[in-house]
């Protein structure tokens, strides 16, 4: 019971979550990077106009929205072994994550996109602009306002999937709470302690997600 | 080697079949008993009741706060100290409930708020009574702004039924993941996990943007 709930413990074992949570906050910081840039590029070629590239975007996009991400992380620790290729458990899970967030990034941007006005782009077209300037001057300013909120959301999420990269072995918060549970058998200290942390992180990323909403919510296109 | 170890897995192909029908069993409980009780939640956290709402808005952030698998940790191993002793299957399903049902009550809530306060003052003089406003009122012209995300909340939920294989659930991820130990071959047989998952999440996709197209006019 919360009776017996061991503080001492907890101070014991600080050292060790501490290390985790720099692991969790130095794997979120990476995988966020590299899934914003893979989001863009498949977002460029989702909506480019070349089917070559076109439907392979599509395709990548769709199967990872639709399949689990516990099932990609598998599916890169087990397969790329058998392809010859040695990656530890770490770049394994960060390229995981990457390869995730960066569908649902694609997705993100294409729907900040595609919420501004056709008319807006038709008026830049009659301003003489190509399509680089319209990009530049008209849809992105505009599409920025609506993509960020999402972006910061998706975030949060990315962060708690990390957790998952557990279960292949990488030294994150998660793990901390699996070795102090195998070491000491005390799950409800190491759990709490866990969640505790991912707690405070998801705070911090809420607490910028609302206020990027309120800044940003008026320069919706309109 | 490769098509010795695919005529293997040919030969346990029904082993994954039993798996997909683990993970829709789990899926189907628990979109039910997370859709029941996200709408209750949902109702609570967008009514005037000050507490209820604190508790609800508590609830819903400690779950929105912590990674899934440590929710699972939580139920399935600090339970049992206090008393609850569950097997992995029963506890799967709490996991799942406790989870859903917070991302479907803020969804609701949402919802609820979005429509206009002159509806329930009307509603209110007409004379219904508060279960009657929701039922009759404002759930129906809620539901426009809360089907779109909430099939979309369903494929997440989906999708995280493969978590529940770290408590030894014997559902799909936890076949393929059962396979690659006797069968080396990582990328097929999680091709073909990926694929059965695929084959439950993408017609629900498709549906959400249906919805979503839908409901936007």
């Amino acid at each position: 019971m919360l009776v017996d709930f061991n503080f001492r413990i907890i101070f014991e074992y600080l050292p060790l979550f501490l290390t985790g949570l720099r692991s969790t906050c130095f794997i979120a910081v990476v995988s966020i990077a590299l899934a914003l840039a893979t989001g863009i590029i498949a977002c460029a070629c989702r909506i480019s106009g070349v089917k070559a590239i076109k439907y392979p975007a599509i395709a990548y996009i769709e199967i990872i929205r639709s399949t689990p991400l516990l099932v990609q992380i598998y599916f890169l620790y087990f397969g790329l072994p058998t392809l010859g290729l040695r990656v530890p458990e770490l770049q394994t899970g960060i390229l995981a994550l990457m390869l995730n967030s960066g569908a649902y990034i694609a997705e993100i941007i294409r729907a900040g996109i595609t919420s501004v006005d056709d008319g807006q782009l038709e008026a830049g077209t009659a301003s003489g602009l190509n399509y680089f300037q319209r990009m530049r001057f008209i849809i992105l300013p505009q599409a920025l306002g609506v993509t960020i909120p999402p972006l910061l959301g998706q975030n949060i999420v990315l962060v708690k999937d990390s957790a998952l990269l557990s279960l292949i072995s990488v030294m994150e918060l998660t793990r901390c709470g699996q070795t102090m549970t195998s070491e000491r058998f005390m799950p409800a200290e190491a759990f709490f302690t866990v969640a505790f942390f991912y707690m405070c992180i998801y705070f911090c990323l809420k607490a910028l997600a609302d206020w990027s909403q309120r800044k940003l919510i008026f320069r919706e296109a309109y | 080697m490769m098509g010795f170890y695919f005529s293997r897995l040919v030969e346990i192909y029904p082993f994954f079949l039993k798996g997909l029908w683990m993970t829709s069993k789990i899926a189907f409980i628990s979109l039910v008993t997370c859709t029941l009780i996200g709408f209750v939640l949902g109702v609570i956290r967008s009514s005037n009741n000050i507490i209820l709402k604190r508790i609800v808005g508590v609830y819903v952030a400690f779950v929105r706060g912590t990674p899934f698998v440590v929710q699972i940790f939580i139920i399935f191993f600090i339970l049992p100290d206090w008393g609850l002793q569950l097997d992995a299957f029963p506890a799967a399903l709490l996991a799942m409930a406790i989870m859903g049902s917070a991302f479907i009550c803020e969804i609701v809530a949402g919802g609820i708020n979005s429509i206009h306060k002159g509806q329930w003052e009307a509603a209110t003089s007409s004379g219904l009574t508060m279960i009657q406003q929701l039922r009759l009122v404002i759930v129906p012209q809620a539901m426009k702004v809360i089907l779109p995300p909430l099939v979309g909340q369903y494929v997440l939920l989906i999708k995280d039924t493969s978590v529940v294989s770290v408590i030894g659930v014997m559902e799909l991820t936890r076949v393929g993941w059962v396979t690659v130990v006797r069968i080396p071959e990582g990328l097929m047989v999680f091709s073909l996990v990926g694929a059965l998952y695929f084959s439950i999440s993408y017609p629900l996709i498709l549906l959400s943007n249906y919805l979503e197209r839908k409901m936007a006019i």
